[in-house]
């Protein structure tokens, strides 16, 4: 075993017994990073000084015996969230030069905690896509296939965890953005509940639906980075005041009693042969650890995805509006006014922004926004109200994270639609606020790892935690891919 | 043809508040541009709006005071348009809930009560200013004043004239004042209007098919005049047979004139939809209650207790209560002019002292206001403090000096801050109320005008010019109720 194939829980064991130093820990992920990355494309930017001298940091506190459980530990951040005096260029070629003026919450919340970060990672651009070949700065590749895209749009974070170049990253998801490259590249990865995480400092998508998450190698560690970054924040006014309880001491290793609903909407037709029998075997691994399988209903689920895609082009067409040459990012002249913006907008946003800043322009335009965005709206409580309803009945719901394995690049990204519909097991639950992580349940033939997501009610992310844990234990599936 | 003008104002008002709409920045005013910023007002990536809660709850005070339905529920929403000095994109404002629903505005003018109906009043933010160089080919943009509060009043189309567009807008503005939320000072932008303005055949009832927006209209004069303007424009339209064509204008004072700035056909959408990154806003009829409870007094219940208090006209009461900052002065003058009374133990009967303080309102509202007005100035930021000019009216009420005399003293007062007795004393003005010194002057007059004491005697109405020829020889200091009285005496004897 390599030392970048370490977990956060031995990483820090290791640092706390002082079998191994900060500087010997942090030196190591950035080599292997040097190693990797020039094929795997995982980060736009490495801060090798600053992680060296924050290492040296942290090992003064271990010294002190003032660390953290965090101390010490290399991590990576999807670039759409704000470190300060660090790019962040959200994929985009509008923000190239941009550097950030402050820190998001969720980066102020871990630097308490003293971790390392190695660099910023890559991504589809403003987090619209799900392979990152929408970042500006080239895509990132799945490190199990180098051929194939690691999903996205946090695909840079989810790849660098896999690849062993962090032991954790923080990710973004809108419509499915942490999980679907969780499951792509064989690592775990959590969305958490709409408004338990702040998203100050996290570059708006669409403000409804967005929330950051954690991308781990396995569920223990994203508890233990999770309870660092959830809590409410003022600067974020829909993030919201529940308790954070302790996720770790609430991990379990059995599942009895426990109920686990199967969505009977998400196992229909259309699905990747191969990774409907892995999803079928993980689901009897939740019964042998004593869990009572049922089958449910979210009766909305098909509108899912029609509603996200009015919602979240709407917001985004708002939310990138500052994106306008006048105060910062890319500036291109022109004669009048309007020629700047044109010009500006033109050179500095790709295809697909363009495409769902239209199509938001248009779903919010007086005539149609009855009939698109308020619609829209309607149904979300609906889609809402399904997840309320099952939860009545079951502890938990589990479900592929995907229903097609990591495709090749250039597939799908010629035609929108075909892509839109890789979020269709991922978009009900952003659209309906409730959590969900991505844990690895098993490998394809050719040897692409497959994710399985299971979904908790508003604010009970401590459930995702204890099952996924019980799953992961249970199903002790040793991958890593070859690089 | 006659017509009726139509005419609806829609009034920004800037809130006073410590920080700005939704972030920490200081909501000040500074002659170096941005310094008052920070990365959520500048919309640096990433950033979210908080509510400023003293914003909210003085729009709520506004709208309790205009007595419109405070919501039970309010939301913000995104008005989207791209210009420089809106930084994100998007104005977070209010669409289809705002904080204040309908309400009224009673306004007097020229004697008559009118009841202006309010549409609205919702609660939004402040955009930034340009600033275009001389001879540059560049704008700059200056963000100090982006995110400051800005409470949007809507009227009702009730307004039938350019009187009563001022009336409605000075007396909002006194309103703004008695509240303590705004400076609502036109000229420095805290109070910006704009106007709707269409004209129908005098006796319909219909709202007219078209109506003109009219902007950039920086002071009360300009208002009235903008309006005046489109009155006439629109009327020769419609003289003509034609419509007025719906369109916004601008009002440019060197011209005198409102211009065409844009027309129906290239007005904005701007998609307003639902802010996502701000809650609803649920309002607690406890707490409505104790904003109403808090709230200060407002110029009408002013002007009762006035009434009441000082048995002041009903017209005085008005006058005064309409500037808020001349009626705190007479109320200072008023206890300064009680606490003389106690402490030269001096004692009035309850329709002398309100005399008095009736007096007192005259030379408020007569010499004070007029001097203010030809100097431009507030009267808190005068010389004359209300202890001083309580001592005056106290003189005059005691006899000390004349009326006419006062008058002297009090323009020495308000140019120097002198205090009056010590004036009194330097110009010469003390009035003569030694009766040894006016009966000799008395019969020296009546010694040298038997053709005035003939007269005098003959009809009650003539003593006048002895009146003045006594006065005239006590060079204008006599006491004249004593003259009076001793003039008849020895008329008499």
């Amino acid at each position: 075993m390599e030392l970048t194939d370490i977990t956060l829980k031995e990483a820090s064991r290791k640092l706390a017994s002082k079998g191994i130093s900060a500087r010997e820990l942090v030196a190591a992920f950035l080599n292997r990073v040097k190693q990797v990355d020039k094929s795997v494309h995982a980060f736009l930017s490495v801060y090798e000084n600053e992680a060296l001298a924050c290492a040296d940091e942290a090992d003064g506190r271990i010294l002190d015996g003032t660390s953290f459980s965090l101390t010490g530990i290399p991590y990576a951040v999807k670039d759409c969230i704000l470190v300060k005096g660090a790019k962040a260029t959200a994929g985009s070629k509008i923000l190239e030069n941009y550097i950030a003026p402050y820190d998001a919450t969720v980066i102020k919340k871990l630097k308490d905690q003293t971790p390392v970060m190695i660099g910023k990672t890559n991504m589809d651009e403003f987090a619209m896509g799900s392979s990152t070949e929408n970042s500006a700065f080239g895509p990132t590749k799945n490190p199990y296939d180098l051929d194939r895209v690691p999903g996205g749009s946090s695909g840079g974070s989810a790849a660098a965890v896999a690849a062993g170049e962090a032991i954790f990253a923080l990710g973004s998801d809108t419509g499915g953005s942490v999980r679907q490259p969780a499951a792509f590249c064989g690592v775990v990865g959590l969305k958490p509940t709409y408004g338990r995480v702040s998203r100050h400092g996290l570059m708006a998508m669409g403000s409804s639906l967005d929330q950051i998450g954690v991308f781990s190698k396995t569920v223990e560690d994203c508890a233990i980075v999770f309870g660092q970054i959830a809590g409410t924040d003022e600067r974020d006014s829909t993030s919201l005041p529940q308790p954070v309880p302790d996720y770790v001491n609430l991990l379990k290793e059995d599942l009895k009693g426990i109920k686990v609903g199967m969505p009977k909407e998400y196992f229909g037709d259309g699905m990747d042969k191969e990774v409907r029998k892995v999803i079928e075997d993980s689901i009897k691994v939740f019964e042998r650890l004593g869990a009572i399988i049922e089958e449910v209903s979210l009766p909305h689920s098909k509108y899912a995805l029609s509603v996200y895609y009015v919602i979240m082009p709407v917001e985004v067409s708002a939310n990138l509006s500052r994106y306008d040459g006048i105060r910062y990012g890319l500036s291109l002249p022109g004669q009048t006014l309007e020629e700047v913006y044109y010009n500006t907008r033109s050179e500095g946003l790709g295809s697909e922004t363009k495409r769902r800043i239209m199509i938001g322009a248009y779903a919010s335009s007086a005539g149609y926004y009855d009939a698109y965005y308020k619609k829209a709206i309607q149904v979300r409580r609906l889609i809402r109200q399904d997840f309320v309803e099952a939860f009545k009945k079951v502890d938990i719901m589990v479900t592929p994270t995907s229903p097609n394995r990591p495709w090749k690049f250039g597939e799908k990204s010629k035609d929108p639609l075909l892509m839109y519909l890789e979020d269709i097991f991922t978009v009900g639950l952003n659209v309906a606020g409730v959590p969900g992580i991505s844990v690895p349940s098993g490998v394809l033939e050719d040897g692409l790892p497959v994710g399985l997501q299971i979904i908790a009610p508003h604010f009970a992310e401590e459930r995702l935690f204890a099952s996924g844990h019980a799953f992961e234990k249970a199903l002790d599936l040793k991958i890593k891919p070859k690089l | 043809m006659k017509y009726e003008p139509i005419i609806g104002l829609e009034v920004h008002v800037q809130l006073k508040t410590k920080s700005k709409m939704f972030c920490s920045s200081k909501n000040a005013e500074s002659d170096i541009p941005n310094v008052n910023i920070c990365e959520v007002c500048t919309a640096q990536p990433g950033t979210l709006p908080v509510i400023n809660r003293e914003a909210v709850r003085k729009s709520i005070m506004v709208g309790l005071a205009l007595d419109c339905q405070i919501a039970e529920f309010a939301k913000f929403d995104r008005k989207n348009y791209f210009y420089p000095d809106l930084p994100k994109g998007y104005q977070i404002s209010q669409f289809d809930y705002p904080i204040n629903g309908k309400g009224t505005l009673t306004i007097t003018v020229n004697n008559n009560e009118r009841a202006i109906g309010i549409t609205r009043a919702h609660l939004e933010e402040d955009a930034g200013k340009l600033v275009h160089p001389e001879g540059k080919n560049y704008s700059l943009v200056d963000y100090n004043r982006t995110g400051v509060p800005l409470l949007e009043i809507v009227s009702e189309p009730d307004i039938r004239g350019s009187e009563e567009a001022r009336v409605y807008l000075q007396e909002l503005q006194n309103i703004m004042r008695y509240l303590g939320v705004s400076d609502a000072d036109m000229e420095k932008g805290h109070l910006r209007c704009d106007a709707n303005i269409s004209m129908r055949k005098q006796g319909e009832t219909k709202l007219p098919p078209y109506k003109v927006e009219v902007k950039n209209m920086n002071s009360f004069k300009a208002v009235a005049a903008a309006i005046e303007f489109e009155i006439k424009r629109q009327a020769e339209i419609l003289d003509e047979g034609k419509t007025p064509p719906q369109e916004t204008r601008g009002w440019v004072d060197d011209n005198g004139a409102t211009v065409s700035m844009r027309s129906k056909e290239e007005s904005m959408d701007y998609r307003y939809f639902p802010e996502p990154d701000l809650p609803v806003l649920h309002f607690e009829k406890t707490w409505i209650d104790e904003i109403r409870r808090e709230l200060p007094e407002l110029p009408n219940a002013r002007k009762e207790r006035f009434i009441k208090e000082y048995n002041l006209p009903e017209k005085d009461a008005r006058t005064l209560v309409s500037y808020k900052a001349l009626s705190d002065y007479f109320e200072a003058v008023v206890s300064e002019f009680d606490e003389w009374l106690a402490a030269e133990h001096i004692k009035f009967d309850a329709e002398d002292h309100a005399k008095h303080l009736k007096l007192a309102s005259n030379w408020v509202l007569g010499q004070f206001s007029s001097l203010l007005n030809q100097k431009s100035i507030n009267p808190g930021d005068s010389k004359v403090t209300p202890e001083n000019f309580a001592e005056l009216i106290k003189l005059i009420a005691t006899g000390k000096v004349s009326q006419l005399a006062a008058k002297d003293v009090f323009a020495k007062m308000f140019e120097t801050g002198e205090d009056p007795s010590n004036l009194l004393e330097s110009m010469g003005l003390a009035q003569v109320s030694d009766e040894g010194l006016i009966l000799d002057a008395v019969k020296k007059v009546i010694l040298e005008n038997p053709k005035g004491v003939e007269d005098a005697k003959a009809n009650p109405k003539a003593l006048g010019f002895l009146v003045g020829q006594v006065m005239k020889e006590l060079k204008g200091k006599g006491n004249p109720q004593i003259i009076n009285e001793l003039l008849k005496k020895e008329l008499l004897s």
